[in-house]
């Protein structure tokens, strides 16, 4: 006994308990209370048997924890959350994240190597919070002639920009932060964003290589745009709108990459382009320019541009995934949830529990539609990004002047071509009005 | 692309352009100020100059100019060698090229016996063949594995990276060092291979063979390395041979030479060597002899193997101190993994060379670059300056 307590007294002991009661109320009163008052000012207050729920009525949760259903019923209808956390931010970065871990790995097992190993004991799978720590604990150096406001913006601005085109993005019925009418020209006038970013980042860093980075991410990035506008045109034609969640649900029998093949094929390739990956990695050519327009970049600054550039990847493979492979659509492989337990409770011998909120929960927001459109556009989406990331391991760098070959010749061709089969479905009727469907 | 060859080579360097009095370094000159021409410093700290200085004036895209700066790894080789006895020279002649350090050896080796006198048994000649071959295909898949990440190939970093392990452990059975092997003295080889070496060498030999086909799949017939090297950095048959490059360079612009076939030493002239000449001249032919070279020397090897004497002393016991007869000269060179690699001895009678003069394929093949460089876009700079089969350290010595 003396060996673990070797100076025990109960005066002291319930003087320790006594502080750590004073200092759980201090926090409570002095965070906790705050807390639940802000969140429930945001919120629509919830109607509980017939009574208005007041923030003094949550301290209620605390005796019955079913009582929370409302509340989060009431919270994941909001726009922040909507921003924050589903169809939003923290969605996109948590699929990006593991877009990097997956993209590590893929890579290691095709150049016969074992990739992250140490971090996080199974297979690295905590490499990538190890490098952001060691991002975030490094120092940023800030070239001495660089135009510093504008240096110090670009890589926010980059991040803001990916997660604007994130936002644009219909992940489940009903489930996109901004439905808006002319959701695909959002999307073309946020792509028109990267370039000026790039550019700005690359002048104001007042040095030699990024300069010639941010040169040739602009050549690549501005006449890319061209064929990627162009080989969109088809699906707007053969469906008629520019909603993204419209397209999305048109697609309900069959995909558009059935009837435009080759539209597909060239939003696939100016993807790439614009994402600046491997074969089109140009403006970060490392034996050329060292890193591109990275180079300046320093600490959290460069891991912000990492972050944005991986949050656009994700964007972009789920606007393929929108636009030609269908969407959220798919069979219903996500089981319904027992109607009884709603109705009748849970039986657990003599007692039954029943749960309040469940219903409405269930029935309006974390729907079976729901679970299951995000769950095929999940699987989609990495599809789409194992073919991204696939050319990294396949083929080298190409050069500049066949960069443009390709993109001002061949690929807006092979648009024409593609927007000239849209246009021959649509007046021979096998699509849209009074065709299939 | 034009190669103009001035007549005098050194005013190939653009700070040499305009005479001035007062000579200063490579870069520090004062240079007329042109609005349009941009000059950038590759390197040494750059992830695509190695250690040495490539200083490019470039207009928009275009390389106007480009003057190679080495000597960053200098590290007085030559006058080391005249302070050491004609052993203790060996483990330190083989420091510029260690992924090479038997090929990088065998010149002197050779030099030290013909000023000794001294008769190396068959064995150790066929030993040497065979070190020689396998740490020629070592060197090349560092090389080949540099040119990958180059071109932004990585798994063409890691491949060849990875399969270089299978010749390393080769050599290493054989003398014990992964890659600084000192296995060639004057006289022979430190040791006797192992028991059961042969069987050991056949089988991964075989493997690294078959295995390094697979490369063409992915890097020698993929469209887009071929579409980024072809025509790019065109050497001619003509200035190949002026401007004196060596080994691979020389043999993609279409000249047959080979130093084992040509002048055979040791056991080359009973071995059947076949040499792998294109006639392009551009930096694909260049990347793409190495290569060929390497499935040549699994061949070789195989021969030896078979040809060698199952047993008998692969080292002539030397006197302690051996010395020179006399003021005497030698001249000796093999083919080393990037081209002629000579070795000029000057022995007085004393058991130090009085003078030891390296003459390496890695400078030689660098004097081509201003001229393949010149008007060439900087995205090729890294194809071309690699393609050169150059190697920083041993064109500094």
């Amino acid at each position: 006994m003396s060996v673990i307590a070797p100076n025990f007294k109960l005066s002291g002991f319930i003087q320790s308990l006594l502080d750590n009661i004073f200092w759980i109320l201090l926090l409570v009163v002095l965070v906790g209370v705050p807390a639940i008052f802000m969140i429930l000012f945001v919120i629509p207050l919830p109607v509980i048997d017939g009574e208005l729920l007041t923030p003094f009525l949550a301290f209620s949760a605390l005796v019955n924890p079913t009582r929370l259903l409302p509340i989060i019923h009431a919270f994941l209808t909001t726009d922040i959350f909507r921003v924050m956390a589903f169809p939003g931010f923290g969605f996109a970065a948590l699929l990006a994240a593991s877009v990097i871990f997956v993209e590590r790995k893929m890579m290691a097992k095709i150049q016969l190597r074992v990739g992250p190993f140490y971090c996080g004991k199974v297979e690295g799978i905590l490499q990538l919070m190890g490098d952001g720590l060691k991002l975030i604990s490094k120092e940023i150096i800030i070239p001495a002639k660089a135009d510093k406001p504008i240096f110090w913006a670009a890589p926010v601005l980059f991040v803001a920009t990916a997660a604007a085109f994130v936002a644009l993005i219909p992940v489940a019925p009903g489930w996109v932060v901004a439905d808006i009418d002319l959701g695909l020209l959002g999307v073309f006038a946020v792509i028109g964003f990267f370039p000026i970013i790039t550019i700005l980042s690359a002048w104001s860093a007042n040095s030699k290589y990024p300069f010639i980075g941010g040169i040739r991410a602009l050549f690549q990035m501005v006449s890319f745009e061209i064929p990627l506008i162009l080989s969109l045109l088809g699906v707007v034609m053969l469906t008629g709108t520019l909603n993204l969640s419209e397209i999305s649900a048109s697609q309900s029998s069959f995909p558009w990459i059935i009837f435009l093949p080759i539209g597909a094929i060239v939003f696939f390739i100016t993807m790439l382009a614009e994402l600046e990956r491997i074969p089109f990695d140009l403006p970060e050519a490392e034996s050329e320019i060292v890193a591109g327009w990275l180079t300046e970049l320093s600490g959290m600054m460069y891991g912000l541009v990492q972050l944005g550039s991986y949050l656009k990847l994700y964007a972009f493979a789920a606007l393929f995934v929108v636009l030609f492979l269908g969407g959220w659509n798919g069979p219903m492989i996500v089981p319904a949830f027992p109607e009884q337990i709603i109705t009748e409770g849970i039986e657990m011998g003599p007692i039954v529990l029943t749960i309040d909120g469940l219903g409405p929960l269930l029935h309006e927001t974390i729907t079976q539609e729901m679970l299951n459109g995000t769950l095929w556009f999940v699987l989609k989406t990495a599809g789409v990004i194992f073919f991204i990331i696939l050319p990294r391991g396949v083929f080298p760098r190409v050069r500049v002047d066949l960069l443009l070959n390709l993109g001002w010749t061949k690929l807006i061709g092979l648009c024409f071509i593609n927007i000239f089969i849209a246009l021959g479905l649509l007046y021979a009727g096998v699509l849209g009005p009074g065709g299939l469907q | 692309m034009t190669t103009e060859l001035p007549t005098d080579i050194t005013s190939a360097a653009i700070h040499m352009d305009k005479p001035s009095s007062s000579w200063l370094p490579p870069g520090l000159a004062l240079q007329k100020v042109d609005e349009r021409i941009m000059t950038l410093n590759v390197g040494p700290q750059h992830p695509g100059s190695g250690h040495m200085r490539l200083i490019v004036q470039i207009d928009g895209d275009y390389i106007v100019a480009c003057d190679p700066d080495p000597g960053y790894v200098h590290r007085g080789e030559e006058k080391m060698a005249e302070y050491r006895n004609y052993i203790t020279n060996v483990p330190h002649l083989e420091r510029p090229v260690i992924h090479d350090s038997c090929n990088v050896l065998y010149p002197y080796v050779l030099g030290v016996e013909e000023l000794l006198g001294i008769e190396v048994p068959e064995r150790a000649q066929y030993v040497r063949v065979i070190a020689a071959e396998l740490n020629r295909c070592i060197y090349i898949m560092y090389w080949l594995a540099i040119y990958g990440i180059f071109l932004g190939h990585s798994t063409m970093f890691m491949w060849p990276a990875g399969d270089r392990e299978l010749l390393i452990d080769l050599m290493e059975k054989m003398t014990g060092a992964r890659v600084t092997h000192a296995h060639f003295i004057p006289g022979g080889v430190r040791n006797d291979l192992p028991p059961n070496f042969e069987g050991v060498c056949l089988r991964q030999v075989n493997y690294f063979e078959k295995r390094i086909k697979e490369y063409a799949a992915v890097f020698y017939d993929n469209p887009i390395l071929i579409s980024r090297t072809q025509d790019t950095g065109v050497l001619s048959r003509q200035d190949a041979i002026r401007l004196g490059t060596t080994g691979s360079v020389l043999r993609a612009s279409g000249v047959d030479f080979d130093l084992r076939k040509k002048e055979p030493y040791d056991v080359y002239d009973e071995l059947d060597i076949h040499t792998n000449v294109m006639t392009a001249g551009d930096a694909y032919a260049r990347s793409k002899i190495p290569w060929l070279d390497m499935m040549e020397s699994c061949k070789i090897i195989r021969q030896a193997l078979q040809k060698m004497p199952k047993s008998g002393s692969v080292r002539v016991k030397l006197k302690p101190n051996p010395k020179g007869k006399g003021l005497d000269t030698v001249y000796k060179r093999v083919e080393s993994g990037r081209g002629s690699l000579g070795y000029y001895i000057v022995s007085n009678g004393k058991p130090e060379p009085y003078r030891l003069k390296m003459s390496v394929p890695s400078f030689r093949n660098l004097i081509a670059l201003p001229y393949l460089l010149k008007g060439e876009k900087l995205g090729n700079m890294p194809s071309v300056y690699w393609s050169l089969n150059y190697w920083p350290v041993e064109a500094d010595r």
